[in-house]
């Protein structure tokens, strides 16, 4: 919210004429009535810039007619909450088709540019009161462009976020492939916020599925230092806690080297070499017997 | 929810119902459940440190803004013994009463932020946020 | 707080009803012992699916629970740690080590029943 004491910084002697409100009200007015005009100047300047390259002119001229009204209805209201939540809106609309900060940024101080712009034709002949409305007009101004900002660049943020938590959803699934036996393939880089959620999705599958056994393929997995090692022990640890078996398969020798030089425990850890072997000996552990279809006749 | 919320820590019993309203806070203020419980065990394991060795003291539990960023803090504070020598304090495994320790390592490890400020004496303020993901 | 300590055979099954204060525990662990000594039990199954945090205090009274029973010849299962209180109780290095552990009540059981061959 703008304060009214950012509003009052004006000159001392001005005080005499016009409240700052008063000429925001002038100020308002002023673009109101020009509004067909400065609007158009501002899109010939939009696409002189090379912005929003990704939009159509057509677009371009719906959202900047929308900007316009919601730009003027801020300094008029001095209220934010509605650009904020326009704001908002234009960045989820925009940031699927590549649309930059730089962008969203460039086109708003494009507007406060055109607007002083005609704010100095207007009042060339009278400094003082182009100085007074100026002092009103900037620290507005330069509010708004910063509410949009600001709300481009957490939309994006939020998108980022939304992104990365489907991608770690994707990489870690946790498939059952006999009753009461889950596997777990990891695949790429482990950071501590991926194990945490790998391990809860782990946890919430063995108790799902009634597991009772558990193989955690490494294979994939690029690299192995201590704090991912760790990390894989909590797992094993957590899921025993619920009552079931984790055994490790895929754990390269150089891995398995490293981790006994930088005194990673690895008597915690049920390993066998590969997925296959992992997985015969949890169906050992459940009971099962295998066997060739020969050997059963 | 307004403002903060203080608990007592003068028994075991307080440090139930300090956990509890913890749960409370971090659910309302959007923490997954699974961070809500990190926050309780933080508060459960905080508030004991209170009555095993300072007898009393009191838990603070208030949001927080970060960065573009909203969290939950938790502020142990007693007038108790305090530490003579934090580093050691927070290193696994360590322990003045001969039982599994002060826990504070741990407590780094459930939350993001930690901070100890102790003077032996006068007593130990341990300050501790989570930051919602 | 009572913890309601219940006798099916040859088995003990006290279960965690809320949240517990260290004087409950305490009373607890005597209570569990002095039982499993009276009825000469074979195993005692503590279930803790009610419990939403499991801090150290709670954590080490149910490995001096396990030991103590263990030192009268039966054997204890923890059942029913919920799936986020054991990333806790991980996260703060309580692992329960040596201890049994079980899903739930009816995972601790078929374990028991598999374990000392006894039908109820």
């Amino acid at each position: 919210m703008i304060s009214k004491r950012d509003v009052a910084s004006v000159p001392p002697e001005s005080k005499r004429n016009e409240e700052p409100s008063e000429l925001l009200r002038e100020l308002v007015a002023h673009l109101r009535q020009n509004r067909t005009q400065l609007r158009e100047e501002w899109v010939v300047r939009i696409s002189e810039t090379r912005l929003l390259t990704a939009m159509t002119k057509e677009e371009i001229f719906a959202e900047a007619t929308s900007v316009y009204d919601s730009y003027v209805e801020a300094l008029e209201t001095e209220a934010f909450e509605a650009l904020q939540a326009y704001a908002r809106n234009l960045s989820e609309r925009i940031i699927p088709r590549g649309v930059e900060t730089h962008e969203v940024v460039g086109i708003v101080l494009l507007l406060r540019d055109v607007l002083a712009r005609s704010l100095f034709a207007k009042y060339q002949n009278d400094f003082k009161k182009l100085n007074r409305i100026l002092d009103a007009y900037e620290p507005a101004a330069n509010r708004i462009a910063n509410t949009v900002a600001v709300g481009f660049v957490q939309e994006r943020e939020r998108v980022i976020r939304q992104q990365q938590e489907a991608i770690r959803e994707l990489s870690t699934p946790v498939l059952q492939v006999r009753e009461r036996l889950l596997i777990l393939p990891i695949i790429g880089v482990i950071d501590p916020q991926r194990a945490r959620q790998l391990t809860e999705q782990l946890l919430r599958g063995i108790r799902t599925n009634r597991a009772k056994v558990v193989v955690i393929d490494i294979t994939g997995v690029a690299a192995m230092d201590v704090t991912v090692a760790n990390h894989l022990v909590q797992t094993v640890e957590a899921s025993r806690l619920l009552g079931a078996t984790v055994i490790v398969t895929g754990l390269s020798p150089e891995i398995a080297q490293t981790l006994v030089t930088i005194g990673v425990d690895l008597g915690k850890m049920n390993t066998v070499g590969d997925l296959q072997g992992g997985i015969e000996q949890a169906e050992r552990l459940l009971g099962y017997k295998v066997a060739t279809l020969a050997e059963q006749s | 929810m307004v403002g903060e919320i203080r608990v007592a820590i003068n028994s075991d019993q307080d440090i139930v119902s300090a956990r509890q309203k913890g749960r409370v806070v971090a659910n309302e203020l959007g923490f997954s459940s699974g961070d809500a419980t990190l926050i309780a065990t933080a508060i459960s394991e905080l508030a004991r440190n209170i009555v095993s060795y300072a007898r009393k003291g009191q838990i603070t539990i208030k949001k927080v803004n970060g960065h573009n960023r909203e969290g939950i803090a938790v502020i142990a504070a007693d007038e108790g013994p305090g530490i003579a020598d934090i580093r050691q304090a927070l290193r696994d495994g360590f322990s003045t009463s001969g039982s599994l320790g002060l826990g504070l390592p741990g407590v780094r490890r459930l939350m993001d932020e930690f901070e100890i400020t102790s003077q032996p004496g006068k007593g130990t303020t341990v300050a501790v946020k989570k930051w919602r993901q | 707080m009572e913890v309601p300590i219940l006798k099916q055979g040859a088995f003990l099954i006290a279960t965690f009803q809320a949240a517990l204060s260290d004087a409950d525990l305490n009373q607890l662990r005597m209570g569990l012992v002095q039982q499993v000594v009276k009825f000469r039990s074979r195993a005692v199954i503590v279930d803790v699916t009610a419990m939403d945090v499991m801090d150290s205090f709670a954590s080490r009274t149910l490995r001096e629970i396990a030991h103590m029973i263990r030192l009268r010849g039966a054997e204890t299962v923890i059942v029913g740690i919920q799936p986020e209180v054991a990333f806790a109780m991980v996260q703060l290095g309580l692992t329960l080590e040596g201890v049994a552990t079980a899903l739930d009540l009816e995972e601790g059981l078929a374990y028991l029943n598999e374990k000392f061959k006894v039908t109820n």
